[in-house]
């Protein structure tokens, strides 16, 4: 998908109609994403019950990509375990740098599988994983 | 005029490019005069007693009296070669302000400083316990009279300032900098990297103690700086880089160093791209900065022009287009400055999104970051066109209805 329809058909909803931004009640965990030479910059907050992701939400400002990519982010997170999580986001990460993926891991990743073509992009590919990198980070030193 | 043709990358290349305050392009002489200086002078310079070594020395030399004319300095022994404005600063941080300042002491700047003409200062200031003292703009980028007294004072011993800012293209009033920092005995170094593309500087005239700036901005290559120090202060300053070529006489214990400016210039020299920027002097020379002055305003004057009749854009700083060198920093409401820049990039218009290595200016402005667009002589009124008519569009792409 060439970037103008990426924006039009994906990005921008999650841009400017975001589900999950705001922060949530009483967050089990909070961590700060950053991507220092664009400005990206998120708080990322999860809320568990047991093993399992209750709840999630981000603040914070950046680039529409950076934005919607961690919107759809969590709209997939929420149900999942954290071992479930983390492998999405292994395989988030494969596809935007360029990894084939196979049919049932897109679909694994639902509509994130809409932002493959970011992997061509490499200036915003950054952008697409601040989401993704901030949960791995939260879970993975809370596992 | 049409210079367009001196530039192969706009033969090989369809990108609407406006990114020339981060580096020019460079003509075809420029390119050529490296390779020729391979391909026909090629020795190290300053070692060999042979031809070809004194060919390629020759070369070196001539440069650097070309650059010392270029600049109205009185002599070339007053030029000291470097990589670009960053080492040129660096070295003027560390051989002049590593040996003067003192603690208690202040080092002006301004604000509006490139990130090259911040760290090396603020690294001085935290070893010497020294103070850091910001010059501070009004909204329209002006530095006023009075911020001018009130900050540079009688503990000031070095002023550092940018003649033209990177991010809002105005240009600061560096003679009465001067003056006030001479009145109070300190020395000055002007950071040139965004001047000396746009408009003559004449180094004696502004009686600037230390003056930087690179080539790779006006068109020479990219490995090769300038740092213009007054023969008075550079018979002061202690070594930078030591090893090899800035030697007079070396013991096992003890060395004395070459004569000046070569005691500043360690190393193998970079005398294929010094030699390329004389050329490109040669060049601008010939274009002639009136031209050059003509054509950066009434490009700026249309981008501007037209992003006000457009609407749902902030410019940032000065009203007059004419006082902005050519740079044009602006924001499009609702839109992050990197998908600006990333949409333009798909109609093939490269422009700049981001900090523009000036984050203190942009806390300063209160913007977390913003699109730039930077003309050159050579850009074309058709090109900004283009530019406008893609950059009209990029609410749509975002979203937001027309
Ligand atoms: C005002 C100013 N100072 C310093 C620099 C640093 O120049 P360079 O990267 O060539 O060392 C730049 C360019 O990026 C600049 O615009």
């Amino acid at each position: 998908m060439e970037l103008k329809s990426l924006y039009r058909e994906i990005v921008n909803e999650h841009n400017l109609r975001p589900s999950h931004k705001a922060a949530i009640e009483n967050p089990d965990l909070v961590l700060r994403g950053v991507n220092p030479s664009c400005g990206d910059d998120i708080s990322l907050q999860l809320k568990f019950e047991g093993d399992v992701i209750s709840d999630a939400g981000f603040v914070g400002t950046g680039c529409a990509i950076s934005q919607a990519s961690a919107d759809i982010m969590i709209d997939n997170i929420i149900g999942l375990n954290k071992e479930e999580a983390l492998k999405q986001a292994e395989l988030f990460m494969s596809m935007i740098k360029g990894e084939a993926l196979s049919e049932i891991q897109f679909d694994e990743l639902g509509e994130a599988s809409a932002l493959q073509d970011i992997s061509h992009m490499p200036a915003r590919v950054k952008c697409a994983e601040l989401g993704w990198r901030t949960m791995k980070e939260m879970v993975e030193k809370n596992n | 005029m049409d210079y367009r043709g001196h530039f192969p990358i706009f033969k090989n290349n369809n990108s609407v490019y406006l990114d020339n305050a981060a580096t020019s392009q460079r003509p075809g002489c420029v390119i050529d005069a490296v390779s020729d200086f391979y391909a026909y002078s090629n020795a190290n310079p300053l070692r060999g007693l042979y031809d070809l070594s004194m060919k390629a020395t020759k070369k070196y030399e001539d440069a650097r009296k070309k650059v010392a004319d270029f600049l109205g300095a009185q002599s070339p022994s007053e030029i000291i070669f470097t990589r670009n404005t960053t080492e040129s600063i660096n070295l003027a941080a560390y051989s002049y302000g590593d040996e003067y300042i003192k603690e208690g002491d202040d080092i002006v700047i301004s604000v509006m400083e490139h990130h090259s003409n911040l760290l090396p200062w603020q690294r001085l200031a935290k070893n010497k316990h020294a103070n850091l003292v910001f010059m501070e703009p009004k909204e329209n980028g002006v530095i006023e009279d009075d911020e001018i007294e009130n900050k540079i004072g009688k503990q000031t011993k070095i002023v550092a300032i940018a003649q033209t800012s990177n991010v809002l293209g105005i240009e600061n009033p560096i003679e009465r900098i001067i003056e006030r920092a001479h009145q109070m005995g300190a020395v000055v170094l002007i950071d040139g990297a965004q001047s000396v593309p746009h408009k003559k500087v004449n180094v004696k005239e502004l009686d600037a103690d230390m003056f930087a700036f690179s080539g790779h901005k006006m068109m020479g290559p990219m490995g090769v700086g300038v740092l213009y120090v007054k023969n008075s202060i550079m018979e002061k300053m202690k070594p930078f880089l030591m090893g090899g070529e800035m030697i007079e006489y070396v013991t096992r214990e003890e060395a004395t160093f070459a004569e000046l400016p070569h005691k500043f210039e360690a190393g193998t020299v970079n005398a294929a791209d010094a030699y390329g920027l004389s050329v490109a002097i040669d060049f601008i020379n010939k274009v002639g900065y009136d031209y050059i002055e003509k054509k950066d305003t009434e490009l700026t004057q249309r981008i501007i022009n037209g992003m006000q009749a457009m609407g749902h854009i902030t410019v940032y700083g000065h009203e007059d287009p004419s006082k902005h060198n050519g740079i044009v920093t602006f924001n499009v409401e609702g839109v992050h400055p990197h998908d600006v820049s990333s949409i333009l990039n798909e109609d093939g218009v490269c422009i700049r999104a981001g900090h523009h290595c000036a984050q203190p200016l942009m806390q300063f402005m209160k913007v977390g970051s913003t699109a730039r667009a930077s003309v050159y002589f050579y850009n074309t009124s058709e090109e900004v066109d283009k530019f406008l008519d893609c950059l009209s569009k990029v609410r749509e792409v975002c979203g937001y209805g027309t």
